[in-house]
């Protein structure tokens, strides 16, 4: 897989979010700060990093990506129809009526989509289960899974972490959207995690923390992680929140709320 | 019987409003903003109302204070207010260890996650030591809408009401909400509180008195009784007034409270009418409509129909749209009504 030029690179993750702005306008409902902050953490994962053939989605040769944290779906969702799983023009069924953009994710009903996503806490379990059958399989296939920082509140999140690490699974890359915000607040009000690195560490994970909206260190930590053949890697991806509409940047209102019409009109302009 | 001065409050309901400013509701019609609410700010006033008089009630969330409308309570008493993060079930055992400390803890986050998630601690750290612990549960049912699936609770009766020392309530509006909770923080005893996402029409007043275990019947009626609670209720007061166009004369039933379940009542009415149908925003399997069979093959077998969800997933859309969907609508219980009236030997329409 080619490495895309900066420019490139720039036009494209400005795109994704002009979809991730479309779509939750439409929709009118939705979840807008996680998902514009993950876009250069995605946008890299499905151009640069992942094995997977669009039009083969159930290849059993690809890498997978399960996402835990459901409710950001849309980021997954504009990069799933840009890499070419399903027409563009689906993105603005979302949460509709029939739409198989559920408002969090179903596995089974669209191409690219392999957990149901949404009750915090399982996508990760399940991305450690899948990961540790590969590893007795003696697959080569990577897992990678996206979870949100205030999800790492959950117990379950711990039992995974422990369990990957008791498996010793190099093949499992964990990617934390590290946006300090959740529902009722910043996370270091709501239920503190720092040192998150340090607990990472202690439970057995190769740790690297990195600026999450940053291309070059992006890069940087994927090979990293593609590098570790004896632990699991944890990705401490440092990232803004509503990241790229000024007016969205760091603000924890945004986290469940969706775009008005003049909203989204002004944040499209911004993406211009 | 006085059925003509009894059939007002449905008749009232869904009078024909005119104005401005007039909200549609799909499926029951357009009413003034202001005869609609939400059961979960019932919830929010309510447990503020108990609190000012019971210095041990405490609230906690899992990162959902606002959706359970539970600004006001952290704000008015924040040191009885616990922050818990995104944590359901360490949340629900740490309230059950208050109790021996005497605190009244009010558990709060989406229904999918409590009494979901949290389920064996509800069984075991709750139920078994039977600690007075108040769970609520909101955004249950397909009004839940948007989020779709994973968010709406379509279980919570079942996996609730087979729970020993466990009372099971669902409020049919704000105003029922609000007396549900006084009820419950009065009540020595583990209280699941089942809340809709959704606004529904204010059916009950003030003057209209919550009792748990106690049925209302809302309207009266001879020829069938149509029994519902949560916000399905709106749709049954609405088919009685389609079934009276057809000359049936429906009793309608609010069972806010599911377990104990008020068996004299049902029975009483089941008695004069000989037939009922059951209405729920929930599993057919588990909820209402169960409670209903398990009862009346038991005590008096007499033909039931029942109308709720069917062995399904819900899906992303809007509320309204998709009660419509999977058949929590006027048309279907008027359908269904005409079904049992069948079986139970009557006459569909007169
Ligand atoms: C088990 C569970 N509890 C509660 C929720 C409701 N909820 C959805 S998103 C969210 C906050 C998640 O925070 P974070 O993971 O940091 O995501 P961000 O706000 O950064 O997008 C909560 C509490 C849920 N989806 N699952
Ligand atoms: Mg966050």
């Amino acid at each position: 897989m080619a490495i895309l030029k900066e420019k490139e690179l720039k036009e494209k993750t400005k795109e994704i979010r002009r979809s991730i702005i479309s779509m939750l306008a439409k929709a009118g409902s939705g979840h807008s700060a996680g998902a514009l902050g993950q876009v250069e953490l995605y946008t890299i994962l499905y151009k640069e990093v992942l094995k997977h053939n669009p039009k083969k989605p159930l290849d059993p040769n690809r890498d997978f990506c399960i996402v835990s944290n459901g409710h950001t779906c849309p980021v997954l969702y504009a990069t799933l129809a840009d890499n070419g799983y399903f027409p563009k023009k689906e993105l603005l069924t979302l949460r509709k009526l029939g739409s198989r953009l559920q408002g969090h994710p179903h596995k089974g009903l669209l191409p690219g989509v392999e957990h149901s996503g949404g009750p915090l806490g399982q996508g990760i379990s399940f991305a450690v289960g899948l990961a540790a059958s590969l590893r007795r399989d003696k697959k080569t296939n990577k897992v990678y899974c996206f979870v949100g920082d205030g999800e790492l509140e959950e117990g379950q999140c711990w039992e995974a972490l422990l369990f990957a690490a008791k498996e010793k699974l190099s093949n499992f890359i964990l990617i934390v959207d590290r946006n300090y915000i959740q529902i009722d607040g910043s996370t270091t009000q709501v239920l503190h995690l720092d040192p998150l690195d340090k607990k990472c560490e202690a439970f057995g994970f190769h740790t690297i923390s990195l600026d999450g909206n940053n291309p070059q260190d992006i890069r940087k930590a994927y090979k990293s992680a593609l590098q570790e053949k004896k632990r699991p890697t944890v990705l401490i991806a440092r990232t803004i929140p509503g990241k790229g509409v000024s007016f969205m940047e760091n603000k924890v209102e945004w986290h469940g709320k969706a775009p008005t019409k003049e909203e989204a009109e002004k944040a499209l302009e911004e993406l211009e | 019987m006085k059925e003509k001065n009894n059939t007002s409050r449905a008749e009232k309901l869904f009078a024909k409003t005119e104005g401005e400013n007039l909200k549609e509701v799909q499926g029951l019609g357009f009413f003034p903003v202001s005869s609609l609410g939400l059961i979960r700010s019932g919830f929010g006033k309510g447990i503020c109302e108990a609190a000012t008089t019971n210095k041990n009630i405490v609230a906690l969330t899992a990162d959902l204070r606002d959706s359970l409308k539970l600004g006001e309570f952290a704000k008015e008493f924040p040191e009885r207010y616990f922050e818990a993060g995104i944590c359901e079930q360490n949340m629900l055992s740490a309230a059950a260890g208050m109790t021996l400390n005497n605190k009244v803890p009010f558990v709060t986050s989406y229904a999918v996650f409590n009494p979901g998630r949290n389920w064996d601690q509800l069984r075991v750290s709750v139920c078994y030591s039977n600690c007075n612990v108040k769970i609520i549960g909101g955004h249950a049912g397909l009004g839940t809408g948007p989020d779709g699936a994973t968010h709406q609770a379509l279980e919570d009766m079942a996996i609730t009401r087979v729970l020993p020392n466990l009372t099971v309530i669902v409020p049919c509006d704000e105003e029922e909400a609000r007396q549900a909770t006084l009820a419950a923080a009065a009540y020595k005893g583990p209280v699941y509180l089942r809340l809709s996402r959704e606004k529904s029409l204010h059916i009950l007043t003030k003057k209209d008195t919550f009792q748990i275990g106690k049925i209302q019947v809302l309207e009266r009626g001879k020829d069938i009784t149509i029994i519902a609670c949560g916000l399905a209720l709106q749709f049954a007061l609405k088919a009685s007034l389609e079934l009276r166009k057809k000359g049936i004369s429906a009793e309608v039933l609010n069972c806010s409270t599911i377990k104990p379940f008020d068996e004299k009542t049902v029975l009483k009415s089941l008695a004069k009418t000989r037939c009922v149908v059951s209405v729920e925003e929930h599993q057919i399997a588990g909820g209402l409509g169960s409670v209903l069979a398990e009862t009346l093959s038991q005590k008096l077998p007499l033909p039931l129909e029942r109308v709720g969800v069917n062995d399904s997933f819900g899906e992303s859309g809007e509320g309204y749209e998709l009660l419509e969907k999977y058949g929590i609508s006027t048309a279907n219980i008027v359908k269904a009504a005409k079904k049992v009236l069948k079986r139970a030997g009557k006459k569909a329409s007169k």
